[in-house]
């Protein structure tokens, strides 16, 4: 494997979220850009976001990072560049990570959202939270919850990852304070946690 | 009673050097910390700012092109107080005034309640374009020179058997962050509150006051989560945090400002280009003899802090190495591009570089291995640098090295490596922990402690940026007192509540701000005469403890002459890098970092580690894939697919080891850690590349300049 095309390899072809996300890339910052755009006009929509049903209204436009943070107020998905570059805003979409800043809310009705919110079992940690927390898994904390909901998606998929498993599902997940190390653990740790790793 | 007392000390004191949980861990797992971005106020407005699209002209007249109904704009002549971003040199407006000198340069100031109606903005400016400095090399104003010089470098050169030379460059590097540069104004009472993302909570208070003309009193600074900084959120959220007050002031209502992507790769600072010269005196048995160096830093097209970068970078340039006779000469110019501004290292991972890949071409042509080469020359204790500064007894460079070597098996792992496409390098290198020279006198920094219910709270404006400050002092705190951990509280940073503790810079809050903090627990501790803190707040009440720095006995600086204890002291580090090269791309893969370090007495191993880590990771950018293209001043790579940071793909495995040392006057023996990692990982993997043949002397090591080097070696 060449090492230093990561990124554009990733863009191009890696991470389950991603892929048909590059499809609707442009829609939001076409019409974001453009004066024709229907600015206003907003439409009812009923999101499942953490197990339950809210009911907000959008523009056609708003992307479901904006209806997450500005309409529901769950502030823990985050921005870090709105275009599908760094990871920050992974939530899962019906069990897997997607870019939230690269879907139309409107795109996500009728599947099943989960933030980093939706992750706490009640008052207790859910495993990758804990485990985030026993390997000190991060710095500044920004990247966290995209980290976390990207770690949660891959042990979705992969009960028991290996660390190559671990370098490739987070590959779309950018940590400049370089915690890299530090969240492969945590990875590994919550595998275990869930009773799913060894 | 007696008894519990004493179980609680064993715990307390079990603190320091015990991977503690951070106090800030629960909140950024959860979601629940808050960062800029998530905040909200009834009647906020939304700030945006209209650029320079030229990088060097008049501006003739600004047009707006849109239906301002609902707008609050704001132009150079809103300003109540004087039109300068406050820092070193009064040069940089706060808002461009008829005239700009770079690409991203600030002129206009908008906002409304709607985000949205930000998007349909149109403003149009005609300039009047004069000629832009674009090359360092061309440019006809120094901000600032400084020359460092010891003994006699005539002596110095006649003495030796052979004269090296060698030119390096490094580019401008970009801090990346993840969360970008964000304030929120709130205005009130005749004055302003700014919440941000930012270092240095005063530094942005005495900006505003300038700016605002406001009293002291009537502006407060407080810092939010804040999502990494690395110096990026040193100097210039004063600029930011001016722009969204001033909109506040007129407008009357919150407003929030929170750069994009894009904005903030293009219009915030960056770290400064180099270019550095090296003439260096040997003996044929590998002793330097003679060291002559000459940097020119690009300042970009303000002070900022250029001067301070310059001076660090100087006094690193000779990389941790005795020589009697040296000359260290640098400039640092302006040229029309966004100024330049701190980023972790200020100055010393591009002179390091330098000296670094030097310092193997030394030893290629004496015929010694990086190893011996260094060994020769490594600062050993009572040995005296370029200032005359002497090596403590406990200092010097040659242990790192030594450790490194033996963890690596350097030696034979080079030879194992011969004829394969993998490399290895080293670089021996060290950073002075805090402000230079006479710098912390000057800051004159405070700390204070106050007795609650239970334990204590902290009061200082050193921020937690991720390096977990929070969580290190309160276990210096909680050490030095003997109270668990857990009842030291960590409020957040508060020009109102706290005093003014210096900015969160120069790997110095361990150091400093965590030696005031020991003090003042040690002082608190007397006054509770052995009493717990909760039994003497119900006999006594409040108590507060406030210390001021005063240097260690025996450091001297001479400003002018540059001349003596340049830094309290210094932290020393050794980095091996082994490197894959695919030699038909040019691509090279990290493959593995050892990094040998001493920082002292370490106080959070995993923390300490992860910082170690997080540099060295952002060093493997800087050596190979972070390469910012300007163009006619302008940033043409403003986004995260064509300015590459490392991803987990790309970011080697990183194996670290403390060589602890205690510093006497540090916290608990503890240096500064922060910016060490970053000066190492370019040459140690560029010196890698030497071993495979590709002669590189300037970083980003693209695959570009790579195959280059290779069709010439
Ligand atoms: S904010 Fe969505 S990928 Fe960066
Ligand atoms: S923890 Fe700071 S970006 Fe990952």
């Amino acid at each position: 494997m060449k090492r230093g095309m990561s990124r554009r390899r990733f863009m191009t072809s890696v991470g389950a979220g991603v892929t048909t996300a590059a499809a609707v890339a442009a829609a939001p910052r076409v019409a974001r850009g453009s004066p024709v755009a229907e600015a206003g006009r907003r439409v009812d929509l009923v999101l499942q976001v953490n197990g339950s049903r809210r009911r907000i209204a959008v523009e056609p436009r708003t992307t479901l990072i904006e209806a997450i943070r500005d309409g529901l107020g769950l502030t823990g998905t985050k921005p870090g560049c709105e275009r599908g570059e760094c990871g920050a805003c992974t939530v899962l979409i019906d069990g897997r990570p997607r870019y939230a800043c690269m879907m139309l809310a409107l795109e996500a009705e009728g599947a099943e959202v989960t933030t980093v919110e939706g992750l706490m079992r009640g008052e207790a940690l859910g495993a990758v939270q804990q485990a985030f927390v026993e390997h000190d898994a991060f710095q500044c904390g920004y990247c966290t919850s995209g980290q976390v909901m990207a770690v949660e998606g891959l042990l979705r998929q992969h009960a028991d990852p290996s660390l190559e498993q671990i370098r490739q599902g987070l590959a779309g997940n950018l940590c400049r304070c370089g915690a890299y190390a530090h969240i492969f653990a945590a990875a590994k740790k919550a595998a275990t946690l869930k009773g799913t790793g060894r | 009673m007696k008894g519990a007392r004493k179980a609680h000390a064993t715990r307390a004191t079990a603190v320091v050097g015990h991977p503690v949980r951070r106090k800030d861990g629960l909140d950024k797992v959860t979601g629940a910390a808050r960062y800029i971005d998530d905040l909200v106020l009834p009647g906020l407005l939304y700030g945006t700012t209209i650029r320079s699209t030229i990088s060097r002209g008049e501006i003739a007249s600004v047009h707006l092109d849109f239906d301002t109904t609902g707008f609050t704009i704001v132009s150079a002549r809103d300003i109540p107080g004087k039109n300068v971003v406050s820092l070193i040199e009064a040069d940089q407006p706060s808002l461009a005034d008829g005239r700009v000198e770079h690409v991203g340069e600030a002129i206009l100031l908008l906002a409304h309640a709607d985000k949205e109606r930000l998007l349909d903005v149109r403003v149009s400016i005609d300039y009047r374009p004069a000629a832009p400095v674009v090359e360092p090399e061309l440019s006809p104003t120094t901000f600032k020179e400084i020359t460092i010089a010891k003994g006699d470098l005539g002596r110095g050169f006649a003495e030796a058997d052979l004269v090296v030379e060698g030119e390096y460059r490094t580019g401008h590097q970009e801090h990346l962050y993840i969360e970008t540069n964000g304030v929120l104004a709130v205005p009130g009472d005749g004055g302003i509150t700014v919440h941000g993302s930012l270092q240095c909570p005063y530094y942005v208070h005495r900006a505003l006051c300038e700016l605002l003309s406001l009293p002291e009193r009537k502006v407060r600074v407080i810092q939010t989560e804040t999502g990494g900084g690395f110096g990026g959120k040193e100097d210039y959220p004063s600029v930011l945090a001016g722009h969204a007050a001033l909109l506040a002031l007129k407008s009357g209502r919150p407003v929030k400002m929170v750069y994009d992507r894009a904005e903030d790769m293009l219009a915030t600072t960056k770290r400064h280009p180099a270019i550095v010269r090296h003439r260096t005196g040997v003996t044929r048995d590998g002793h330097l003899t003679a060291i002559d160096i000459e940097v020119l830093l690009d300042g970009g097209a303000y002070v900022t802090l250029s001067p301070v970068v310059l001076s660090r970078g100087l006094l690193h340039a000779t990389g941790p190495y005795r020589c009697d006779h040296v000359r260290v000469h640098g400039r640092v110019v302006k040229t029309n591009t966004p100024p330049n501004g701190a980023f972790r290292g200020f100055g010393a991972p591009q002179t390091q570089f330098a000296a670094e890949v030097h310092m193997d071409r030394i030893g290629e042509q004496l015929g010694l291995d990086p190893i011996q080469v260094r060994e020769r020359n490594a600062l050993r204790p009572g040995d005296t640098m370029a200032t005359g500064q002497r090596i403590e007894a406990n200092g010097g460079a040659l242990r790192v090295l030594r450790e490194a070597a033996r963890r690596t098996r350097f030696r034979q792992r080079r030879r194992a490596l011969r004829g394969t496409d993998r490399g290895l390098g080293v670089a021996l290198f060290f950073h002075g922990a805090g402000f230079t020279g006479s710098g912390e006198v000057k800051l004159r920094s405070k700390a204070t402690l106050e007795l609650t219910r239970r334990g204590v709270r902290v009061g200082v404006t050193a921020t937690e940026i991720g390096q977990g400050a929070r969580t290190v002092l309160a276990q210096i705190v909680a050490t030095a007192l003997g109270i668990p951990y857990e009842h030291v509280e960590m409020p957040p940073a508060d020009t109102s509540l706290a005093p003014d503790s210096g900015p969160t810079v120069a790997s110095r809050t361990t150091m400093i701000v965590g030696r005031l903090l020991e003090l003042a627990a040690r002082d608190l501790k007397r006054r509770l005469r052995g009493r717990t803190p909760a039994e003497s707040w119900r006999a006594h009440g409040p108590i507060s403890v406030t210390k001021e720095y005063t240097p260690p006995p025996g450091l001297t600086w001479d400003e002018e002459q540059y001349v003596g204890d340049a830094y309290g002291t210094w932290a020393w580090a050794c980095d091996v890098a082994e490197v894959e090269l695919d030699r038909d791309t040019g691509i090279v893969r990290p493959l593995r970092i050892t990094s040998v370090a001493d920082i002292g007495r370490v106080i959070h191993p995993v923390m300490a580690r992860g910082q170690m880590e997080g540099g060295t990771a952002q060093a493997v950018g800087y050596a190979l894939t972070e390469e910012v293209v300007m163009r006619d001043g302008r940033m043409a790579n403003a986004q995260l697919t064509n300015y590459l940071i490392p991803t987990t793909a790309d970011t080697p495995e990183i194996d670290v080891v403390f060589v602890e040392r205690p510093y006497r006057n540090g916290a608990f023996g503890a240096k500064g850690v922060g910016e060490l990692p970053m000066d190492g990982g370019a040459p140690a993997i560029v010196n890698a590349l030497r071993s495979l043949g590709a002669d590189v002397r300037a970083v980003p090591a693209t695959p570009e300049r790579v195959l280059d080097a290779l069709s010439k070696g």
